[in-house]
């Protein structure tokens, strides 16, 4: 009875989380400029998230599931409600990630500053947090497409917040038309779990056969309904010039916890099979391995603040699909200590990747607001106006590289031993597999890496490149306490990594009822991970403390050092496209670069140029064109639409007439 | 009694062929009007009297026999339109059209899966073939107040179809399928109106701009 009473405990802390999530954007409705109705939404938002992780944790420490049968007259049969680890570890990013963009918005979106356009953002983020929060307490499928499909609608409101723009509406009816087709192919996949199994509530982990066709294009279903919302290479169209165009915390959200819905719906119908067929965990590596790499290929070659982040959400998430299909492989191949560090990996990954990244965002909008431009050519010297944002925009970025002391580290590490632990044990080709996620997340690792020394380099350090952006002063302390809270969940895991071992285990364990069940500390170094997070803390602290009693001594500050050239202008630093140029060409066969060049030609040279692009390679010559072409094919077909009424009634009336002559014969 | 009730549904049947031959708006509205108020009739004919049926018919001669009649006579004056000038379907084709479709609902009606005391019945074919005819106007006529009129037989004919079980009818479901009729007329009626307004016509063929490119 303990038990129980803990869970609807639990449960209630749940309800009143997305209750209050949901109504938070309320106060603004009906008080449309006014400070004071902003100031009680975001308290709504942030009692919400308060409820919502207590409970979380609450349940992450308890790992018996519970389910709730709440509504009963639906169409398809009771619609349940559940907790148990797997959703509570998923919950933690959402209550998280929409706390803190809540709190950021307080000073990013101020409603006496944007007066027409504040209410509507936060009324949809306030309705994007509680779908979300829903979504992953539902376990009947036709709520789940309900719930899902509030959540894609209210993703779709906040971002095209600024819709007198045209691309913000370009990039929101991309992003519309991917979210439905998802929808679409997601629909498939709960008729035919529903032919399998005969109901529409969740299978329980471990409880159909993964083999046969129909398990097959389950899988597929899955994998391409929930590869769409997740951003997995080629499906991540959407993704960047979504990500780019919204205001920076609902990018924050997206990136952080929108995409990680589909990871949660991958992760959730996998779990459901039994012991999945080798080519499942090796199509989920490969296409992990594709998205890790391009991402962050592509990111290489922004320009765009925002576009940049976004491109390295595709990377990350290319990670969290490379530890599941270690974990599946894991499955498939009889090895518990592969599929367990593959899956602690992948939602270890989950978790650090929605903070950073929020946190990077937040911090690009922080940058954004200061300097007025996300173009990255133009920024240069921020770090300087801007010190404490710059401070956490360097965490978030340390922490994306995978680097120690940072969460990156131990989630990337746990995806580092399982590629190992394959290396030694498991045979055959599809046992190789997982041993390729070792180069290739080091060369993930490697070129994020370069990727945020040219970010972090060309905006936050060096001169200003242009006076109009030379950024203003740090941002409000909401703003930076939103920053501030999230850089700290990046230490804490990345300095005590031990802390989430408890109820990573439990999360596991609750992804196969039966599996077994494998201890994740002997397995992984955390104790190691730790003592090299102190001491890597104390010789950067020691460092600092020597450079700061140096640079006190000689206070002389003179001009920088001119290479002999007579005017040296902030123009002559290295150009974020310059930085990136060579790892650029030598993706190029992938990436398809624009440049437009003008040399310098002859003795007098006249005025030279260098412009470069990198479009959207996937959109733009693959499905584009391939739309194009099924545009003109489909003409015939289009004439049936012209518009006359009545022969509109004519196509109901032959379909009754056909319909009728099939049905009595 | 049942041989007066099928004489009235062959009346139905002939009204049905009065709407679909005629160009005179004023004349298919009378025609509409008068098949209602048979309709009405019918079910004091099939059922054993009650009360209930008593309110029954008196609703449904009011709201079918005048009530909506009325409502689209003024529609007409007030649009100032007396015919459909160039239909679609000819006149004399959709005589023609309409005679196979009343043949084709004969020959449905008796492959339908009815309850046993129900085959056999003239209601069936009467019901479905009303509905086609519907259809028809629908399909041929291009005046949105033709439409209107298509609409209503296409009701008569479902409502010769409720017939059948006008007894285990609720009073909700009744009130449920007239108020889904008057909807109906309100909402062709907003239509009509703003139709006129905006084209300054009341073609429903010039109506082919409003689709997407």
């Amino acid at each position: 009875m303990a038990a129980g009473g803990q869970a609807i405990n639990c449960f209630v802390l749940f309800c009143l989380a997305v209750a209050c999530q949901g109504a938070s954007g309320l106060p603004l409705l009906f008080a449309r400029s006014s400070a004071a109705a902003q100031r009680f939404s975001v308290l709504l938002m942030l009692t919400g998230s308060c409820a919502g992780s207590a409970a979380a944790l609450w349940s992450l420490t308890s790992p018996a599931p519970v389910t709730f049968a709440l509504i009963s007259g639906l169409p398809f049969g009771p619609g349940s409600l559940g907790i148990d680890a797997l959703s509570a570890w998923f919950l933690i990013p959402v209550f998280l990630v929409t706390g803190a963009s809540a709190l950021f918005a307080l000073g990013y979106w101020p409603a006496d500053r944007h007066p027409e356009t504040a209410a509507r953002v936060t009324f949809f983020l306030g309705l994007l947090a509680a779908s979300l929060s829903a979504l992953l307490l539902v376990r009947h499928l036709v709520l789940f497409l309900v719930v899902w499909e509030i959540m894609a609608l209210a993703a779709w409101f906040a971002l095209s917040t600024e819709d007198e723009k045209p691309e913000v509406r370009d990039a929101g009816i991309l992003y519309l038309v991917t979210a439905h087709l998802g929808v679409l192919v997601l629909f498939a996949m709960v008729s035919l779990i529903a032919s399998l199994t005969g109901s529409y509530l969740f299978p329980a982990p471990g409880s159909l056969p993964a083999q046969g066709g129909l398990a097959s294009a389950i899988f597929l279903c899955a994998l391409i309904g929930f590869g769409l919302k997740a951003g997995v290479m080629p499906l991540h169209v959407w993704l960047p010039s979504a990500h780019a165009n919204a205001p920076s915390h609902i990018s924050a959200v997206l990136s952080g916890v929108v995409l990680k819905v589909g990871i949660y719906g991958m992760v959730r119908i996998f779990s459901c099979f039994a012991t999945p067929p080798p080519w499942w965990g090796g199509t989920v590596l490969i296409l992990g391995a594709i998205s890790g790499v391009i991402g962050v290929a592509f990111a290489i070659g922004q320009h765009d603040l925002k576009r940049l982040l976004a491109y390295h959400s595709i990377e990350n998430i290319g990670i969290i699909m490379i530890g599941l299909g270690c974990a599946l492989l894991g499955q498939s191949l009889a090895s518990p200590v592969l599929a367990t560090l593959g899956l602690a990996g992948a939602l270890l990954h989950v978790l650090n990747h929605a903070t950073f990244k929020a946190l990077l965002f937040l911090g690009a909008g922080a940058v954004i607001q200061a300097a007025g431009t996300r173009e990255i050519e133009v920024l240069g010297g921020v770090g300087r106006r801007l010190p404490r944002t710059g401070l956490f925009f360097l965490t978030g970025a340390l922490a994306i590289c995978g680097l120690p002391p940072l969460n990156g580290f131990v989630s990337e590490l746990m995806i580092y031993l399982a590629g190992f632990t394959s290396l030694k044990s498991s045979p055959g080709l599809m046992g190789a597999l997982p041993v390729l996620a070792v180069p290739v997340l080091a060369l993930i690792g490697g070129l994020a890496v370069a990727c945020f020394v040219k970010v972090y380099g060309v905006v936050f350090l060096g001169e200003p490149r242009s006076p109009e952006h030379v950024g203003t002063g740090d941002p409000p302390a909401s703003m930076l306490g939103a920053q501030a809270l999230l850089a700290l969940v990046c230490v804490l895991i990345g300095v005590a990594p031990i802390c989430v071992a408890r109820p990573l285990e439990n999360a596991l364990a609750a992804y196969r009822g039966g599996f077994v069940q494998q201890a994740l500390v002997p397995m992984v170094p955390f104790t190691w991970i730790t003592l090299l997070a102190v001491l890597l803390l104390m010789l950067a602290a020691g460092a600092a403390l020597w450079l700061r009693r140096r640079t006190g001594r000689a206070a002389a500050t003179s001009r920088t050092w001119g290479c002999g050239y007579l005017k040296p202008t902030p123009r002559m630093q290295y150009s974020a496209s310059s930085f990136g140029s060579l790892l650029v060409a030598w993706f190029g066969v992938v990436l398809r670069p624009e440049v437009h060049r003008t040399d310098p030609a002859g003795s007098f040279p006249g005025p030279a140029a260098y412009r470069s692009h990198l479009p959207e390679t996937a959109l733009e010559r693959l499905f584009l064109p391939l739309l194009e072409y099924l545009y003109e094919k489909s003409a015939p077909v289009r004439h049936l639409q012209h518009g006359k009424l009545n022969l509109y009634i004519v196509y109901t009336f032959l379909t009754l007439v056909v319909l009728f002559i099939l049905t009595t014969r | 009694m049942t041989a007066l009730a099928d004489q009235l549904l062959v009346l139905c049947l002939l009204l049905n062929f009065a709407v679909l031959g005629t160009s005179r708006l004023a004349f298919s509205v009378r025609a509409v009007a008068l098949q209602g108020v048979v309709l009405g009739v019918l079910p004091a004919l099939v059922h054993p009297f009650s009360w209930h049926l008593v309110a029954i018919v008196a609703g449904i001669i009011l709201v079918k026999g005048a009530a909506i009649p009325i409502l689209i006579v003024r529609a007409i004056l007030k649009a100032d339109i007396q015919r459909e000038f160039e239909p679609f379907i000819g006149y004399i084709p959709s005589l023609v059209l309409g005679a196979i479709f009343t043949a084709l609902a004969f020959i449905f009606a008796s492959r339908l899966p009815l309850a046993p005391e129900h085959e056999g019945l003239l209601f069936v074919p009467a019901s479905l073939a009303t509905l086609m005819c519907g259809f028809l106007v629908l399909m041929g006529r291009r005046k949105a107040i033709s439409q209107v009129i298509g609409y209503l037989l296409m009701e008569n004919g479902i409502f010769i179809f409720g017939l059948l079980l006008a007894e285990a009818m609720p009073v909700m479901v009744e009130a449920g399928a007239l108020l889904d009729l008057l909807v109906g007329v309100f909402v062709m009626g907003i239509v009509i109106n703003h139709i006129s307004r905006e084209f300054s016509s009341l073609d429903t063929s010039r109506l082919s701009t409003l689709r997407e490119e």
